[in-house]
């Protein structure tokens, strides 16, 4: 398609093309868009309409995080519109230019400033238009609320949707244009409320469940027992004596499908199945061996110095392992997706948290051209990392081909365990060393299978390695029973346990206090500051751990958002844990909505409770044996600790990512408060009461 | 087997023909449409589901429609009467709680039969009320003060 009729279909008024700031993911993207039906040289745009509305279009997806609002608020600001005319579409294939997907804490940071910058393009164009429209020079024009008028007279002045009616303007952002100082901002900076909370307070807000299409068919699937299994033996009978029920086989799907989903289910409940299981060589306490023992050779992500030289240097060192469990995503909306085909293109409504890639994977099952395939992300509800896979859709395209029907798939909460592409299992072991002024020498570091993501050590050691053998999501065949994925901050919640466990426990061998101790091995000052800040709020009162208090703290640098936590936990007889209380501070640069900000770190902080206290998949080879909250406990109300949050001021850095970092030191902040309460430190996660209570008996 | 089942749903009188063992969830999003109740563990433990039969808050996945007949039923979407949103859906809005969105209309009618039943609750009487419903992303501080703003609001003869 030519970009002119592309802006034809799209209705007219002033465009701004522009590029992500994703250099890598861009390139690969340009050459997957480059067989579409769509112009190539940008993967964003903003639109004046003739009304005078802003619409910012992007191929990322609104899970909850709220980047929706804060991308408005970017634009908003830039342009001097009332933050309620701009709207940001998102994640449907057919109007959003490609994106490679919604994870790693990405949108403010890169799509942010390219916004901001288009924005501020938009303006000039409509300062542009206002000068030939009023006869004035430029320098005599200024805009403000929508309207750009002349400087000496306000009243002498025209609306952005009059400048762009009937226009069919475009540019490109080449150079850049200048952007507004954030010491101007009146928008950006200040809390905004969340663009889709009345949809949501009210019912009204469609996520793909909640599609409904005429004639379609709610499909259930078989199941198998285990990962691995095969279908031995079958009997339809008991499903085909249903009432309106339709009933494929393909391959090795078997699908009921009604037009209702609960009678759908009943007769699926009636086919009789036999599998053969492989028989199970791991389980939940054996993986960790298991993974040492087939891990490859790895790669050294990072290296300084010599570690023998380090051994040298050490007076002393520690040796020690640590331990983290297959995790859950587990949001409260399972896997859903609704597909329509007709006339040779597809329709497809997924949660989803990577529309572009489905988009692929559809076309590719459906046998169709990528451009005959339209995915639409309605709200999603939930993702963590775990929607970045989306088998659910491939499935229901599949039988919406075979069924000749609109088909709805939505995973009930079982499949949902079952499928769920687990934070992997990890071990991390560290041989690290101090000198005799309790100054890290040494820091030997291996990571299996956990991922390298913030295993780079942000203290002061002069010889250090960093060896990761495995990553996640390529573990390789024979390491995982079942698929793993990314699991909100991937890698980083493994690395931050073991490492900020680690620093507590030669903290308290050396007998220092340990925040006093982190600060003599920090020489960057931005984690120096976020310390001090959680510190000051927290009322932190040096002592030697144990001291019987229960207080803890961790930090993390996340792709440059810096964040220090403290805690303070009771331990109840039983073992059981009381997180009290939890400060966090956090410089994430500057900050757009600081209300939104504040709600991640809160999100962030309950959520990470649960990897530190209860999550963990109890499973025999492929047999996943959690299959409901009933034994797998996500985090509740009555959990809920005092939650402090503080937003480091840090003005002069461009935004950072703000969805992700805030969870990942919750195992060791936790996991250092119970050593200070108890003495006894966990070195594997999470912390039940029973390995608490294991833990403190008496040898 | 069906029966015909007559009750009010959200002020507006129904009478379906249906099996009367199939579960309110599927009926309410599937032959009426309405889907701003959300099916999450279809086991009654998350809360997803939640509507009130009669302003009693209960777990629609595990409800039987044969208990539905006579009975008069809201879902989120009836709750906001005359184009005005409930006070704890302003609530809710004010305090920016949504994330995801997803276990909103649960909170919010688990709250409504709490309101209802005791309308000045402590924060432990709220914990307590509220603990069987889940939000995965950690929002419930935002929802507990929600809850005790548009207590503050009824209390003030807002409405309801």
């Amino acid at each position: 398609m030519k970009r002119r009729e592309f802006m034809k279909l799209a209705g007219g008024g002033v465009f701004v093309f522009f590029t992500i700031g994703e250099p890598r993911d861009w390139l690969e993207g340009q050459q997957r868009a480059g067989g579409r039906d769509y112009p190539t040289d940008f993967n964003a745009y903003l639109r004046i309409a003739e009304d005078g509305k802003v619409t910012g279009f992007s191929g990322k997806a609104e899970l909850g995080q709220g980047t929706q609002t804060a991308l408005a608020q970017i634009a908003a600001e830039e342009l001097d519109v009332a933050l309620d005319r701009v709207d940001i579409i998102m994640g449907d294939t057919a109007l959003c230019p490609w994106d490679m997907g919604t994870f790693g804490s990405r949108s403010i940071k890169y799509f942010g400033p390219a916004l901001r910058q288009a924005a501020a393009e938009a303006r000039a164009v409509l300062i542009e238009l206002a000068s030939e429209h009023l006869k004035l020079p430029v320098a005599q024009l200024a805009t403000k609320d929508g309207l750009v008028q002349e400087k000496a007279n306000p009243q002498n002045r025209v609306s952005y949707g009059a400048l762009a009616k009937g226009k069919m303007i475009e540019r490109h952002i080449d150079p850049k244009p200048p952007v507004k100082p954030p010491s101007e901002y009146a928008i950006v900076g200040n809390p905004a409320d969340r663009k889709d909370s009345v949809l949501k307070a009210t019912g009204k807000a469609q996520y793909a469940g909640d599609i409904r299409l005429p004639g379609m068919l709610y499909a259930r699937i078989l199941r198998p027992p285990a990962h691995g299994a095969k279908l031995k033996t079958i009997d339809l009978s008991g499903a085909e004596r249903t009432e309106g029920v339709r009933i494929i086989q393909d391959g090795d799907m078997v699908a009921v499908l009604h037009r209702s989903s609960d009678l759908a289910e009943r007769a699926l409940s009636k086919i009789k199945a036999e599998w053969d299981v492989p028989e199970a060589t791991v389980d939940d306490e054996t993986i960790y061996e298991h993974l040492v023992k087939v891990a490859p050779a790895g790669d050294v992500i990072e290296e300084k110095g010599n570690l023998e030289e380090g051994r040298k240097l050490a007076t002393s060192v520690f040796e020690e392992t640590y331990f983290t469990p297959y995790v859950a995503h587990a949001p409260v909306e399972p896997h859903t997706a609704a597909v329509k085909i007709e006339g040779g293109s597809a329709t497809v409504w997924a949660s989803t948290q990577r529309p572009f890639g489905l988009q692929e994977e559809v076309a590719q099952a459906l046998g169709l051209a990528v451009e005959k395939v339209r995915v639409i992300t309605p709200f999603v509800g939930g993702g963590f990392g775990g929607k970045n896979r989306n088998r659910q859709t491939v499935e229901a395209a599949l039988l919406a081909k075979l069924a000749g029907a609109p088909v709805q798939v939505a995973w009930n909460r079982s499949e949902e365990f079952f499928y769920d592409t687990f934070q992997p299992a990890a071990v991390v072991k560290i041989v690290s060393g101090l000198d005799a002024v309790n100054k890290l020498v040494l820091w030997d570091y291996v990571i299996f299978f956990g991922g390298e993501r913030t295993s780079q050590p942000f203290y002061d050691i002069p010889h250090y390695r960093i060896l990761s053998r495995g990553s996640w999501g390529r573990g390789g065949a024979g390491a995982h029973p079942f698929e793993v994925g990314a699991w909100r901050a991937p890698g980083s919640n493994t690395n931050t346990f073991a490492r900020e466990s680690h620093m507590d426990a030669m903290a308290a061998k050396a007998g220092l206090d340990a925040l006093e101790f982190r600060l003599l091995n920090l020489k960057d000052e931005r984690m120096k500051k976020v310390l001090q800040a959680a510190a000051e709020k927290f009322g932190w009162k040096p002592g030697k751990a144990p001291s019987g208090r229960g207080v803890g703290l961790a930090c993390v640098n996340y792709l440059n958002t810096y964040v220090a936590t403290m805690a303070e936990v009771a331990v109840e007889k039983s073992g059981t844990i009381k997180v009290k209380r939890v400060v966090c501070a956090q410089d994430m640069g500057r900050v757009i909505n600081p209300d939104g900000a504040r709600a991640q770190i809160e999100g962030c902080i309950t959520m990470g409770l649960g990897y530190c206290l209860s999550e963990e998949i109890h499973f025999r080879g492929g047999a996943i044996q959690d299959r409901n909250f009933d034994t797998y406990e996500i985090p509740r109300f009555s959990w809920l600790p005092k939650i402090e949050t503080i937003l480091v001021d840090n003005p002069g850095l461009e935004p950072q990512g703000g969805g992700e970092p805030p969870i990942v030191n919750m195992g060791a902040v936790v996991a250092d408060a119970v050593f200070d309460a108890t003495g006894a430190r966990l070195y594997r996660l999470p912390i039940t009461a029973a390995r608490l209570k294991a833990a403190l008996a008496p040898r | 087997m069906k029966d015909m089942i007559r009750f009010e749903i959200n002020g507006r009188p129904v009478s379906l023909d249906v099996d009367p063992e199939r579960m309110l969830l599927w009926i309410l999003r599937t032959e009426l449409g309405l889907t701003g109740t959300k099916y999450g563990c279809g086991e009654g433990i998350c809360g997803a589901c939640t509507v009130l039969v009669d302003g009693e808050a209960v777990r629609s996945c595990q409800y039987p429609m044969k208990d539905v007949h006579a009975k008069k039923l809201t879902t989120i979407e009836g709750l906001a009467a005359d184009g005005r949103l409930h006070p704890l859906q302003e609530a809710f809005v004010r305090h920016n709680v949504m994330q995801c969105g997803f276990c909103t209309s649960g909170m919010i009618l688990t709250a409504y039969s709490l309101l209802r039943k005791n309308p000045q609750p402590t924060r432990e009487g709220i914990i307590l009320a509220m603990d069987d419903n889940f939000c995965r992303c950690g929002g419930y501080m935002r929802i507990i003060e929600a809850i005790e703003t548009a207590a503050q609001e009824m209390k003030k003869g807002a409405r309801r």
